[in-house]
């Protein structure tokens, strides 16, 4: 895939890079925790791993702000994770319990918090991208400097709402940072399998919308050009396009017998390109960090995570009554 | 050989209109496609062309007279040397009595709208000023009060803001609120559908207008997963504060895919509610309800209906409460239970079926989600039967639910089975006589009371 180099490693202080890792080790191990849990049966349904993609959440929010917000699709943990909300709520709402986000309404793609501007979680591939420029349309109505990223894959990239919303939203300057995941695999079809234009980014130009094609398996690229997206939206000059180029490890969901690709690819992909060992390498070879202080973070990591998973059993299930709540405002 | 010129129908539902002036003069010779006068709707000024060449022999209706029946001889077109007298008048056109080539204007006749006067049950105290006004002068009042008092309040839609409405509901809205709040979209259904429930999301209190619920088929995913279920999943966190709205159900003559009601579709919706008035004051009060409410409010208003006048209460803030139903007119005999242009039906089948010695009770709906079940049960248990009445299809349509409630609650009050009267199983045909055929009628009304009352 075509990708940028690797940001130069000089401009970055030791506690950003540290964080960076600690961020994206916080969602591999909490969605490695939420794969047994489901594997014990405590998570039902429907659940979408974001394990092999933590750099480009994780890049994005280093650039944001508070007030800013976000909406993603059903592959949604990792979004959460990184803009602060709490990994015993996510959790517990992925086990159906009343400590969970939706009180356990929602499940593992419908998770929302007010607080964090956090809204969702969405199921219907590419229905969150005209609700995100939405978002975005509700701050600009109001006169503030906030931007929303509108998070979708490769697959929502080929529905109709998506140039629809590209339309309006560059007719009207929307403040939107529409950022495609490009995990090349929409459920089990390729991108060379579902289009011939695989620059999903430039079918922005048709509209008028800048846009640029980014490493998303090195959180200081996705960083950089998310400065350069929020900079244009903040003054005015939105919405942006960044095209993510990253990978997931793991099936669409849980149930994905994975017969669309070979092994040796998702391997090649493990060894050669993963976002957290290549911040690793920087903290090491740069002297930023010990051997030890990544394994003291790696400690506190699972700490947290394990903490998250006991919470998710242990809080009861919601109360028959909460059936019929919260149908009407 | 003389021919009459007639008053047009510009529009599907246009049934009268304003001759605004003429453009020729009689004596004037006119080509084919020549503009001979202007014409207002209720909905806009056109201009009305020539279709055939001639000599202008007579105007018979002056510039500026108002109401104007469609189909009214307007002038009379001769060849040259012939007399504007000998006009015959063409068959299909329901002749007027008085004599269509008399140097009268015809249009005196025609008498301003009169007012539908709604005695029962009013949401207003005795003694309340009224006003009279169209349906869609109530429909603009409504939202033009509450954009006065909520910055929040902005208006979204095809054809909203410049062109005035494209059944002029927001006229002028644009010039008093400006393009902030007044706001014209691409046509682009499911794109701007879900915009507002972004900025709903996002703090703001959107009017989605719908150039008819037909294109919102396009959208309903977001009126459905979006805005519907949201609060829900999120555990009340995240209310749609939203209001859809615009014409449902039949107009005229505009064929299958633009005549459909989907009042039983969305109030198949849990988290969403579904209003859908008759009157002009319930239009006014009821969208003024559905701004200020916090859920998603599907809103079906009704094109035939537009043009009605009725009395609307002249106080500052007229609302109506969404879930209440209104009983149209009392009765002991029999419950007829309808909404919006079905009231039509209701209340005529009402004044006939009165003439017959049957009283009629109509209860109007008003708001189908959350539906008003105990004035049915009330009403049912009062007049022991039941006739339902609607424009939509019949299969699941909102006459079966209220059966199944009156089955499950009243059943041993009943002493008939109870009827739904809908519109008929298939798309809607483009002919005049089937498309008649097609809906509910009055007659069809009357003819199920007398069923269910033995008669």
């Amino acid at each position: 895939m075509a990708t940028k180099k690797t940001t130069e490693k000089s401009n970055i202080s030791a506690d950003e890079l540290l964080k960076y890792y600690r961020d994206m080790l916080l969602i591999r191990r909490f969605e490695e925790k939420a794969g047994q849990l489901y594997g014990m049966g405590l998570i039902g349904g429907f659940c979408h791993l974001y394990i092999g993609q933590e750099a480009v959440v994780v890049g994005l929010e280093a650039a944001a702000k508070d007030g800013d917000k976000r909406i993603t699709s059903y592959r949604d943990h990792g979004h959460m994770l990184v803009c602060g909300m709490d990994p015993k709520g996510v959790m517990a709402e992925l086990t159906g319990r009343s400590g969970g986000y939706s009180k356990g309404k929602g499940g593992s793609m419908h998770m929302f918090s007010r607080e964090k501007h956090f809204y969702g979680g969405h199921g219907i591939v590419g229905a969150q991208v005209p609700l995100g420029a939405g978002l975005a349309f509700s701050d600009r109505y109001k006169g503030n400097d906030n931007v929303t990223f509108t998070y979708f894959g490769d697959g929502a990239a080929n529905q109709g709402q998506v140039y629809e919303t590209y339309n309006m939203a560059q007719l009207w300057n929307l403040p939107v940072i529409f950022v495609i995941e490009n995990n090349q695999y929409a459920m089990g079809t390729s991108t060379k399998r579902s289009t011939k234009s695989p620059n999903l980014w430039e079918r922005g130009a048709a509209y008028g919308i800048k846009g640029e094609m980014v490493d998303g398996m090195d959180v200081l690229a996705v960083k950089a050009a998310a400065e350069k997206a929020i900079a244009a939206c903040r003054a005015g000059d939105g919405p942006y396009i960044l095209e993510m180029m990253t990978y997931r490890y793991r099936g669409h969901s849980m149930s994905d017998p994975a017969k669309y690709r070979t092994r040796e690819e998702v391997e090649k992909m493990r060894s050669e390109r993963d976002a957290i060992e290549r911040v690793r390498e920087l903290l090491l070879t740069g002297g930023l960090a010990s051997d030890d202080d990544l394994k003291a973070i790696d400690k506190e990591i699972k700490a947290i995570v394990n903490e998250a998973a006991e919470f998710s059993k242990d809080s009861p299930e919601p109360a028959l009554s909460e059936l019929w709540t919260d149908i009407y405002a | 050989m003389a021919t009459q010129i007639l008053m047009p129908a510009l529009s599907p539902t246009m049934e009268e209109g304003t001759l605004a002036k003429w453009l020729v003069k009689e004596g004037d010779v006119v080509k084919s496609g020549q503009i001979l006068a202007e014409i207002e709707t209720d909905k806009a000024t056109m201009e009305f062309e020539a279709v055939d060449e001639g000599i202008v022999g007579k105007l018979l209706v002056e510039a500026g007279t108002e109401g104007v029946k469609v189909n009214t001889p307007i002038a009379v077109l001769v060849e040259e040397g012939e007399s504007a007298e000998a006009a015959p008048a063409p068959k299909a056109v329901p002749a007027p009595v008085a004599a269509p080539v008399a140097a009268t204007p015809v249009a005196a006749v025609a008498a301003a709208p009169v007012a539908e006067v709604i005695p029962a049950t009013p949401d207003w105290p005795e003694g309340t000023p009224m006003k009279s006004m169209t349906v869609r002068e109530a429909l603009r009042e409504a939202m033009a009060e509450e954009m006065r008092g909520n910055p929040n309040v902005f208006l979204m839609g095809e054809e909203v803001g410049e062109y005035q409405g494209a059944y002029k509901i927001s006229q002028g809205l644009l010039d008093e609120f400006g393009a902030r709040r007044v706001i014209d979209t691409p046509i682009t259904e499911i794109g701007f559908a879900g915009i507002a429930v972004g900025a709903a999301w996002g703090g703001l209190n959107p009017i989605v207008e719908f150039m008819t619920f037909n294109f919102a088929m396009q959208a309903i995913d977001h009126l459905i997963n979006s805005a519907a279920k949201t609060n829900y999943m999120s555990g009340g966190q995240l209310p749609c504060p939203i209001v859809f709205r615009g014409p449902n159900g039949a107009a005229a003559r505009v064929g299958a895919q633009h005549s459909q009601c989907y009042a039983a579709w969305y109030s198949h919706i849990p988290g969403l509610k579904v209003v859908m008035p008759y009157s002009a004051a319930d239009a006014k009060g009821l969208l003024k309800s559905a701004i200020r409410d916090p859920s998603p409010v599907v809103f079906l208003e009704n094109e035939i209906l537009y043009g009605r006048t009725f009395e609307v209460p002249d106080v500052a803030d007229f609302t109506v409460p969404i879930g209440k139903a209104r009983i149209a007119r009392p009765g002991k005999d029999v419950t007829i239970v309808s909404f919006g242009i079905g009231m039509t039906y209701a209340l005529e089948a009402a004044e006939r079926l009165a003439k017959d010695g049957i009283e009629a009770e109509v209860v109007d709906l008003r708001t189908i989600r959350p539906m008003d079940t105990a004035a049915i049960l009330a009403s049912v248990r009062k007049t022991n039967r039941l006739v339902t009445v609607e424009e939509g299809f019949p299969q699941s349509s909102v006459g079966n639910f209220i059966t199944s409630v009156v089955m499950e609650q009243a059943f041993d009050d009943l002493d008939a089975p109870v009827i739904n009267l809908c519109g008929k199983d298939v798309p809607m045909p483009y002919a005049a006589n089937l498309e008649k055929l097609a809906l509910v009628t009055t007659d069809e009304v009357v003819a199920a009371v007398k069923k269910v009352t033995y008669r």
